[in-house]
């Protein structure tokens, strides 16, 4: 029997704005408890909200940026439930009518196993709407109790909802890793996973090929891909277990665990469902016009799916580096601005690269490319020497070391280290026939049929460099000669 | 409309109301009262009627994005039940 | 000095034929004798309010007087004033030392005037006599055993016993007409979003609205204009012109069409209220003005209406009150569950609690369509109904409430009876109208009787004008029960 997985996320992405959503306390991570608590986030008497222009501002781009419909008029409702870190009892969020509406996001998935190639699909996006963000529960605070830090509470962030559209753990990565990107690229969050700003849900259920869905259960906040992929590999082979053993799936919350690698699910809530959503009359109705949605057009950066099919397009990149030069915006500025400085024809040159050399020095030292001590102008003086032959690959390697440890420029680096290489035939030719004539015995075993001294011939001709001739040249020479 | 016990239990629990047997029977009679006012409304034809939430018709203002507030931790937790460095304590919570 | 209009005091306080800190002193002395029997106030902070004199007398020394400046209000206790204890009446805010001022506190203390005490108030403001204080009920000083109305009880008592020259109130379904009515005094709500709620403690969001309880109409035109104007903390607080209520008070009536409404006046009327809003009426023709029937067909519905809408919106305001971040926290509990229950249990009285279910109920699952959809739906005919009648009339008069103030404890037992007093007054707030009720004359049991006016939107000033034209004309608004 043949079990299909059905995948839908929900992401909540903190929105970098500098004031929260309804107040004007600061939003800034890591600051002493309750220090960012102002009176409208720990809820006073008396206290009201005031939304702020730049997460609509966030919102909207964001909607932009996967084609979808921005509501001109949607409303804040109230989300009524009790938990500590709720100080209202309620969170405002929008329900009937939220900012953004149905888009779509155009991933590029990389199976997990086998040897399947790389293909794309298409994520819907059911919707996205602002809300706030609750405190902090800090577990343990105090001998059998929890303390309740409230800097987070108020926090913008925009909840984005997915069609249950991904039907494997790598469609969906692929979805949250395409999402994450795109939610830096346009500057609506910084994307920090470790601090939060960008959570996922993922609701998973199977089915046996051609049954009606299942019941899905959500696996909440999974703040790494890697966690989600595992989570999700549990919670599929779980409920086939389950289902399989006779089970039968409940709709619940669960939680994964990393040290296990198992979920489980959260104490049940018996309430939970009974939300009460109710249009908050501490808020109008939010309008947005069309002089707002011309402002947030205007500056809206290319995106990385078009910028990516510009690359393959315009200088005939793979889709594979394509893709990661597009991973972020950060990286693929970097790419731009070595390209336009080394012209379109070595866009491949830099391409590699980028995505050879320069990313595994990145990872080796924990940078990212908005660190990188070599700048475009360095590379590109170095690649534009690549190019015309004058220094050989591993001349490039010695050259770039030198680049990311000590910085300088490629030509002083090459006349200092005389990594110059020879592309002088002649002076290629003679050294070659020097060394064809101290060897002669081995010429006519060559000649004879042991085609495997070639290089052997070839060692000792670099040797004979010092490693500088141009090594095209050189096999050149070495085969018309050997050939008599 | 007579509410029952169990639906005036439902919503005491929903609204962290604690009440007990007497309360809840008190409670249900009450309420079925005022039900019996509010079922007035049933009567009207409301089709087509736009729901109304706001006196004027407004849309909502935007404030600037800006840091306006302080650190007022302090004069805040002066009148907390129960706080220790800095954070506002509640009986453990297990999720 | 007790019985001059605000007008008059401020001119003593300008010719310093008085000081303020005199002035204040005066009235404290008052509410230390008669507050015991009252009990308008639940709290009074001599040194905190003398302070505020002294500062007063030098701003008059000075020559920065405004109108207000030196001038004693009892603040109702719904207001968060900073450093004041703020209780809304509740065992729940008992101990609620406001950390910040209201942005009505703030407009009068930048206008000098002196913050004479927090007066007494239903529960959350969720009541109509007065009687759901966690602090004890408030005495209507025409008659002890009688209530003062609610919500804003304290004050309408206050200011009819003289224990403030002037005092402030709220109104969510008629808490400062009906207590106004009910005592004899003047007070006006004007159109919802011109004071800001900013600091006002929350009962019904899109209901509540602030406004003056004072012995006249051109006292509450002067309070007017300083608790109006646009405030950028509450997101329904409307950006307008800053207005001056006073500048119409003076123009004639002539002309003025006074609509009617037939479902005013039919039954549940008493008749002694009944005669007496005809008498007003008669003078008011005497004047130049002329009545127009008109009819408010939805009306009758404002309280089913109001009892799902304001009790929905007040169960999730009053989600904040858990004992976590301030207020009451109950002495023992197991576990979190327990700590929420009990503390909001014990820290909310009956008729809070009734109002958190009623509005729970009606937006759990499955209800809030037959519910708060249908209600919201209803609420829009209401307005309508309002439009309809202004294009036929400039306001609408008619009583404040069915009778007369009630025995306290008459309606305990029995919160329909109770929500009933507040039929003719609900309607304005649900449309967001401005409102107001002056006094005209009194019952059989020689309790006041009030009328009301309602006027469209922004027609405050109109308002003011009919009503003090009336007190130019009729003394009732000047009798006192002390």
């Amino acid at each position: 029997m043949t079990w299909e997985t059905v995948i839908g996320l929900e992401v909540h992405t903190q929105l970098s704005t500098c004031s929260k959503i309804f107040s004007g306390a600061s939003t800034a991570y890591g600051a002493e408890p309750n220090t960012q608590a102002d009176a409208v986030s720990i809820a006073l008497p008396g206290v009201l909200p005031v939304l702020n222009k730049g997460a609509v501002e966030r919102a909207i781009r964001f909607g932009l940026a996967i084609g979808a419909h921005i509501a001109p008029r949607s409303v804040f409702a109230r989300k009524n439930y009790f938990y500590p870190d709720l100080p209202k009892g309620y969170q405002i969020s929008q329900f009937d009518l939220p900012v953004v509406g149905m888009g779509a996001l155009k991933i590029q998935v990389e199976p997990l196993s086998g040897n399947a190639k790389p293909y794309e699909k298409t994520v819907r996006i059911t919707r996205a709407h602002l809300e706030e963000d609750a405190g902090k529960s800090v577990h343990g605070a105090a001998q059998g109790m929890t303390g309740v830090d409230l800097n987070r509470a108020g926090t913008p962030l925009l909840e984005i909802v997915s069609e249950p559209d991904m039907c494997s753990p790598a469609e969906a990565v692929a979805y949250a890793k395409a999402l994450h990107t795109l939610v830096r690229w346009i500057g609506i969050s910084d994307g920090n996973m470790q601090e939060g700003s960008f959570r996922c849900d993922v609701n998973v259920s199977v089915r046996r090929k051609g049954e009606p869905l299942g019941t899905r259960r959500e696996i909440k906040n999974l703040n790494s891909f890697k966690f989600m992929q595992q989570a999700i590999d549990y919670e599929v082979q779980w409920q086939i277990d389950t289902i399989e053993s006779g089970g039968k799936i409940q709709q619940a919350t669960v939680l994964f665990n990393p040290d296990t690698g198992e979920t489980r699910a959260m104490r049940s809530k018996e309430d939970a469902h009974d939300y009460r959503y109710f249009p908050d009359p501490d808020l109008l109705p939010l309008a947005i016009t069309p002089e707002m949605m011309v402002e947030v057009r205007s500056a809206m950066p290319e995106l990385p799916e078009a910028r990516r099919m510009r690359y393959i397009e315009q200088y005939g990149l793979t889709s594979y580096d394509a893709s990661a030069l597009t991973s972020s915006r950060e990286m693929a500025d970097y790419f731009d601005s070595c390209v336009s400085l080394a012209g379109p024809a070595n866009a491949k040159l830099a391409a590699n690269w980028i995505i050879g050399e320069v990313s595994a020095q990145l990872n080796r030292d924990n940078l990212d490319i908005a660190q990188c001590p070599v700048s475009p102008q360095q590379l590109h003086g170095m690649l534009i020497r690549i190019a015309d032959n004058t220094i050989s690959n591993s001349g490039a390697k010695e050259v770039f070391r030198t680049l990311w440890s000590e910085g300088g420029d490629a030509d002083a680096i090459i006349e200092a280290k005389g990594l110059k290489q020879v592309s002088d035939s002649s002076a290629i030719e003679l050294l070659v026939d020097g060394i064809l004539a101290d060897n002669a015995d081995k010429v006519a075993e060559y000649r004879s049929g042991k085609e495997k001294l070639f290089g052997f011939f070839v060692g000792l001709a670099m040797k004979a460099s010092k490693g500088k001739a141009n090594p095209t040249q050189l096999n050149e020479i070495l085969q018309k000669k050997l050939a008599g | 409309m007579s509410l029952s016990t169990a639906d005036v239990r439902k919503v005491a629990r929903l609204a962290r109301l604690a009440m007990d047997d007497t309360e809840i029977e008190a409670a249900r009679s009450q309420l079925s009262g005022i039900f019996e006012l509010i079922e007035e409304m049933q009567a009207v034809n409301t089709q087509g009627i736009e729901p109304m939430s706001h006196a004027q018709e407004l849309s909502q203002r935007l404030r600037e994005d800006k840091v306006t507030e302080s650190d007022q931790r302090e004069l805040f937790q002066g009148i907390a039940p129960q706080i220790e460095s800095g954070l506002y304590l509640v009986p453990q919570v297990i999720e | 000095m007790l019985n001059s209009s605000l007008k008059q005091m401020a001119a003593a306080l300008r010719a310093n034929e008085i000081s303020s800190v005199e002035l204040t002193g005066l009235y404290l002395e008052r509410i230390a004798a008669h507050n015991p029997s009252y009990n308008a106030y639940i709290t009074v902070n001599p040194e905190m309010s003398l302070q505020q004199a002294r500062l007063a007398d030098e701003m008059l020394a000075r020559g920065q007087a405004q109108p207000l400046t030196g001038i004693p209000i009892g603040q109702k206790d719904i207001f968060c004033a900073k450093g004041w204890r703020t209780t809304c009446g509740s065992k729940m805010l008992a101990d609620f030392i406001a950390p910040y001022d209201a942005h009505v506190i703030e407009q009068f203390n930048a206008a000098g005037a002196i913050n004479l005490g927090k007066t007494n108030m239903d529960e959350f403001a969720m009541g109509s006599s007065n009687e759901t204080s966690y602090f004890g009920p408030v005495k209507n000083p025409w008659d002890q055993t009688r209530v003062p109305g609610g919500s804003s009880g304290g004050a309408a008592s206050a200011v009819a016993a003289r224990l403030c020259a002037a005092a402030t109130g709220t109104d969510t379904g008629g808490s400062i007409r009906q207590p106004a009515a009910l005592c004899g005094i003047t007070g006006i709500k004007p159109t919802y979003g011109t004071v800001s709620r900013y600091g006002m403690i929350a009962f019904a969001s899109s209901l509540d609205q602030a406004g003056p309880m004072a012995r006249s109409a051109e006292d509450c035109a002067l309070l007017l204009n300083a608790m109006t104007g646009f405030d950028e903390r509450d997101s329904t607080s409307l950006q307008r012109e800053k207005e001056d209520y006073v500048r119409d008070l003076d123009l004639p009536l002539k002309g003025l069409r006074i609509g009617l409404p037939r479902e005013f006046f039919a039954e549940g009327l008493s008749p002694d209220v009944a005669a007496r809003v005809e008498d007003a009426l008669s003078e008011y023709r005497r004047l130049g003005a002329v009545t127009v029937d008109i009819s408010l067909p939805n009306s009758k519905l404002a309280v089913p209406v109001y009892y799902v809408l304001a009790p929905a919106e007040a169960s999730s305001n009053l989600s904040r009150y858990d004992g976590v971040r301030y207020g009451y926290r109950a002495p023992e509990y197991a576990d979190i569950t327990e700590m929420y229950e009990k503390s909001r249990s014990q820290g909310f009285g009956n008729e809070v609690k009734r109002r958190i279910m009623i509005g729970t109920y009606v937006l759990s699952h499955g209800y809030y369509d037959a519910y708060y959809l249908q209600a919201q739906k209803i609420r829009r005919l209401i307005a309508q109904d309002f439009a309809e009648a202004f294009k036929q009339c400039d306001v609408i008069m008619g009583p404040t409430s069915p009778s007369t103030a009630f025995r306290l404890g008459e309606k305990g037992d029995d919160p329909v009876q109770m929500y009933l007093s507040d039929i003719y007054t609900i309607a304005v707030n649900l449309a967001g109208l401005p409102g107001m009720s002056i006094p005209c004359g009194f019952g059989d049991n020689g309790m006041p009787v009030g009328m009301q006016i309602i006027g469209d939107y922004f027609s405050e000033a109109r308002m003011l004008n009919a009503a003090h034209q009336y007190q130019l004309a009729t003394d009732w608004h000047s009798r006192s029960p002390v």
